[in-house]
């Protein structure tokens, strides 16, 4: 095996498009070196990208963020305008692991990791983030929820890699919440995740809404008719109860031993209600 | 495999290594510098009894490799103490019978600084989650948190 660590996102690409048969992309290791440590685990080339310019940065441009590859998910939390204008993706990525694990881990390993329970991952889609992937033969942008396709596998091409998570900058009354349940406080896998995000128009209806679950499918999943539940409405009882039902039918789970079929489907609902209450919130509607 | 040369800072030393691509910083640590206060509880990132701090941030030292060393800088427990006399954490540690076994004492040291270097008056809320990634199998993590307690209140003057 051959570590790199290249300077430029040229240099990245050609590396990972290179004839090596198995190559890796190393952000924060979290996942990566748990697996290294596994006997069956087989790598030709591991790829830093943490020393490429900009990959540690988070940068506000006019109509967004930039959140580079290599950022930890602790300094999301440290970014003031970044927390202010999305509160739920910060939560989010503030519950993956320990103090520790928070120092390294970034929201895209989380993402390229694609486990159907990375923390992450809702909030983001929910948020309608969109990322950067870099390319032997170039630059493209692509919805955030195209990327994870089931468990373990992305829709990245040999010698891609994300670059940057671009999060919108929207009008006013916008919020955003993601919640999970795990068994403990701390240190856990979400059994289910939800993450919502509302747009309020000047009389504080909802005017659009995006819900995303986790862990309830092979991979994150968008759901259209819960987002259609709250459209129009203040958010009042009888459509947070429709809400909770969408959520529960999006919710496709499968029964182990960290949660049956049936206690998925609810939690999915009671999660939703309550993360939307929060982003109802922070969006400004009473 | 061929070995990578690594130039790093370890408290405060400059420090030249070379190491597999495989190697762990917790290895590296351990086997080839000497420095045996990191333990390895777990290798998987769920016992923190490994902690350093690189750049800053507490971090697992079985989760980062020994490669990704170059440039950085690096604490370990071992750049704690100022030559004889000890850290005002390691110090109340010992006055509260903070360890039985101490296997995970040197990773509870690193995170315990590193959170009163961002925050001098943590609450026992905010002690108990900061710690959560650090498992003690001996002490029932209560003598840990009011030694914590003890010695911010020490570093901010409070009871000298
Ligand atoms: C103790 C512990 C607790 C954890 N708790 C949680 C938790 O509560 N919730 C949760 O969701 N996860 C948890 N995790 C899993 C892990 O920390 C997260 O998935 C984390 O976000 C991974 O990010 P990373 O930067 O460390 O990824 P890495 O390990 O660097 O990479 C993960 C995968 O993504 C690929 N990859 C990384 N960056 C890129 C890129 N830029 N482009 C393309 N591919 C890339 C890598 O090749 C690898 O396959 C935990 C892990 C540990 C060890
Ligand atoms: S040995 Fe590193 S966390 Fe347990
Ligand atoms: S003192 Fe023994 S594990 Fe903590």
């Amino acid at each position: 095996m051959r570590y790199e660590r290249p300077q430029t996102i040229q240099d990245a690409t050609a590396l990972l498009a290179g004839a090596e048969a198995k190559s890796y992309v190393l952000a924060g290791g979290t996942d990566l070196l748990v697996r290294m440590q596994s006997d069956d685990f087989e790598a030709d080339l591991i790829v830093d990208i943490k020393a490429i310019a900009g990959m540690d940065q988070i940068t506000e441009v006019e109509d967004g963020f930039v959140i580079g590859a290599g950022v930890p998910c602790a300094a999301l939390a440290e970014n003031a305008a970044l927390v202010a204008a999305w509160p739920g993706v910060v939560e989010a990525a503030n519950l993956i692991g320990s103090t520790q694990i928070q120092g390294r881990c970034t929201v895209v390993g989380n993402l390229c990791n694609a486990s159907p329970a990375a923390d992450s991952v809702p909030a983001l889609v929910a948020s309608n983030a969109r990322v950067r992937i870099a390319g032997p033969s170039g630059q493209r942008e692509v919805d955030i929820l195209d990327v994870p396709v089931s468990p373990g596998k992305t829709s990245l091409k040999k010698g891609e890699f994300i670059e940057a998570v671009v999060l919108p900058k929207g009008a006013a009354h916008l919020g955003d919440a993601y919640l999970r349940f795990i068994p403990r406080t701390e240190m856990d896998i979400a059994v289910v995740g939800v993450g919502v995000h509302l747009a309020l128009d000047d009389a504080g209806a909802i005017s659009s809404a995006r819900v995303a679950l986790g862990a309830v499918g092979p991979k994150v999943v968008l759901s259209q008719e819960a987002a259609d539940t709250l459209v129009g409405t203040k958010l009042e009882d009888a459509a947070l109860e429709a809400l909770a039902t969408a959520c529960s039918d999006a919710s496709n789970p499968i029964d182990d031993k960290r949660g049956t079929v049936a206690f998925r489907k609810q939690v999915a609902g009671v999660l939703a209600r309550r993360a939307a209450q929060t982003a109802y919130t922070r969006a400004g509607g009473k | 495999m061929s070995s990578i040369a690594v130039s790093t800072t370890i408290n405060d030393d400059d420090v030249e290594f070379l190491c597999q691509p495989d190697e762990t910083l917790l290895d590296v640590l351990r086997n080839r510098l000497g420095l045996m206060g990191a333990k390895e509880g777990c290798g998987t990132g769920d016992c923190g009894a490994c902690s350093a701090i690189v750049d800053g941030r507490v971090v697992c030292s079985c989760l980062v490799l020994g490669a990704e060393a170059q440039g950085r800088t690096i604490e370990t427990i071992e750049g704690m103490a100022n030559g004889s006399e000890l850290h005002p954490l390691q110090r109340k540690f010992i006055e509260h019978a903070a360890l039985q076994c101490g296997i995970c004492t040197p990773g509870f040291l690193m995170a315990a600084k590193a959170l009163l270097e961002v925050n001098p008056d943590p609450t026992e809320t905010e002690i108990r989650f900061w710690l959560a990634g650090n498992l003690c199998r001996c002490t029932g993590y209560d003598k840990i948190v009011r030694a914590v307690q003890d010695a911010a209140a020490e570093m901010r003057g409070e009871n000298a």
